[in-house]
């Protein structure tokens, strides 16, 4: 009995691992620019469609095809900066939320135009990498659900190594703090939050070849992966990267547990913990809309 | 030529004009230090020559350049770099990484993070905590001290004073004093008339927005500054309306 739980809970870890992965892009746009991208999920889905035709196209591994799609998705992030949020920051707080929204409208549709209706996945693609898994001690664990989590772990590490060690990611950190300071002692605030977009896509699309190995996908697929980022987010904090990715191992237990209380349990599960996590930040940081997301605990 | 001259500067927050069509020049190597009331349009001034507002009218010239429409940063490129009022550190970083920042985009020159730890030697053991955490005299002299990391040709200094005690006054204009003797030139902003006086080499004295006196430090009294600050009378060789 002890062992199946335990069982659940290391899955939902690693589960967590692809959460904190998805939700890893989301988190830097708010934590950065102060923006929820709304078409966070639809970007990861629309990463997800590149990687699929492009290994399609040259029968490349998806991993490779993901390494040709990573130049693509950061020229994207430039550009939605530089053409759309900017504008949409400067026309007041709202303006990115619709515009984002819209975004993922847009997305949806051009996907649906494109690829139709039909549910995909890249599985297929990786051989018997989707499937196979390691056992230990009686615990058996998905070599995917392993890599994505290694994966993870690595890309917020390398994220978090890069914010404090170069000279980039500290005008990052600078400009998120006090963007109107760090101009006046010579951060370009607008290079920097077109930098940061294009990272953050960057990170969406490494996320979207994870949902495509991982599952399946179709061009609505969006909403529910933004969903989840966003609960994995509220619950860890934008403070810190291992806030978001502590988010995501609280999103990803949750859930697995969940599902094993009720057959309905696994979005249940997921739902009650954001809520229960939501209205305590409520009750202790106040009715500000930045409660939200605000950290549990600054570490810096 | 003047290394800094303002003309017909207008700047507005909304409805209010905070400027009013003023005009000064600074040599190389001045001290000029701005005195005037509070909303007499001092920080906004500032914060327009520094880029950080936009003026409605009038145009501000550094070496010869009209930088209209320049932004702050390249502003900074140029050479003028602004320790804004309140000090602005980045709370949540290191001390280092503040000075960091504003110096990976530096012109060349003689302040350096060794230079800048030689002329306010106090940080030098607060490097690695968070800037947030120091002290009021402690912030001053890092915003002061990351403003120097970009070798700025004229510092401009937003209420050096405001909120320290006493002493750590006295420990910040110390430091000031080997900014001074390293020929940048200051425009700076102070309440505490008496400093003002012996650290500057010229004074502006501004009321609503308008330049009422103004001349060299050394020819003027306190009488003569109280009175304008307050707007008793219009003496000297103001520009007065």
């Amino acid at each position: 009995m002890t062992q199946f739980w335990i069982g659940q809970i290391v899955q939902g870890v690693l589960l967590g691992g692809y959460y904190a992965l998805l939700a890893c892009g989301l988190s830097f746009m708010f934590g950065v620019m102060r923006i929820i991208n709304l078409a966070h999920g639809s970007i990861a889905v629309l990463a997800a469609f590149l990687v699929l035709t492009v290994a399609g196209q040259w029968n490349l591994s998806p991993f490779l095809a993901l390494l040709a799609i990573v130049p693509v998705m950061a020229i994207a992030g430039w550009l939605l900066q530089r053409g759309v949020l900017d504008r949409a920051l400067r026309a007041g707080e709202l303006t990115p939320l619709l515009s984002t929204f819209g975004l993922a409208i847009v997305i949806d549709n051009l996907l649906f135009e494109r690829y139709g209706a039909d549910t995909r996945s890249l599985a297929p693609n990786v051989g018997d990498l989707a499937y196979s898994s390691w056992t230990a001690g009686g615990l058996s664990v998905g070599e995917l659900a392993l890599l994505t989590f290694a994966v993870a772990v690595a890309l917020l590490g390398g994220l978090h190594l890069f914010l404090h060690r170069t000279p980039f990611g500290r005008a990052i950190r600078a400009t998120a703090q006090d963007a109107d300071t760090a101009e006046l002692v010579g951060v370009d605030s607008r290079a920097v939050y077109a930098g940061a977009s294009a990272i953050a896509l960057v990170t969406v699309a490494i996320a979207g070849a994870f949902l495509g190995l991982r599952s399946s996908f179709d061009p609505y697929a969006g909403a529910t992966q933004l969903i989840f980022a966003f609960e994995a987010v509220v619950i860890g904090g934008t403070g810190s990267l291992w806030g978001t990715l502590l988010g995501g191992i609280v999103l990803g237990v949750a859930q697995n547990v969940g599902s094993q209380v009720n057959p309905q349990g696994f979005l249940i599960g997921g739902h009650v913990v954001f809520l229960l996590v939501l209205a305590a930040r409520f009750a202790l940081g106040g009715r500000d809309l930045r409660a939200l997301v605000r950290p549990v605990r600054r570490t810096t | 030529m003047s290394l800094l001259a303002v003309e017909a500067l207008d700047v507005r927050h909304g409805l209010l004009q905070a400027v009013r069509g003023i005009s000064f020049t600074v040599a190389e190597g001045e001290i000029l230090a701005l005195v005037g009331a509070n909303g007499a349009g001092k920080t906004t001034l500032l914060r327009a020559i520094a880029g950080a507002h936009k003026p409605t009218a009038g145009r501000v010239v550094f070496d010869g350049r009209d930088l209209r429409g320049e932004r702050a940063n390249r502003r900074v490129r140029a050479g003028i770099t602004l320790v804004p009022e309140g000090r602005k550190l980045f709370g949540e970083m290191t001390v280092r990484e503040n000075l960091q920042v504003a110096g990976a985009h530096a012109r060349r020159g003689r302040w350096t993070m060794d230079t800048v730890l030689d002329a306010f030697p106090m940080l030098r053991p607060h490097l690695e905590q968070r800037s947030g955490s120091l002290s009021g005299g402690e912030q001053q002299a890092t915003a002061i001290g990351r403003a120097l990391m970009t070798n700025p040709r004229l510092l401009l200094i937003d209420e050096l004073s405001l909120g320290l005690s006493p002493i750590a006054v006295d420990r910040v204009y110390e430091s000031l004093r080997t900014v001074i003797a390293s020929g940048t030139t200051i425009v700076l902003v102070e309440q505490d008339l008496s400093r003002t006086l012996r650290v500057a080499t010229r004074i502006i004295c501004l009321l609503e927005g308008r330049i009422v006196l103004e001349g060299a430090a050394a020819a003027m009294t306190r009488e003569q500054v109280t009175q304008a600050y307050f707007g008793l009378r219009h003496a000297g060789s103001a520009s007065a309306p």
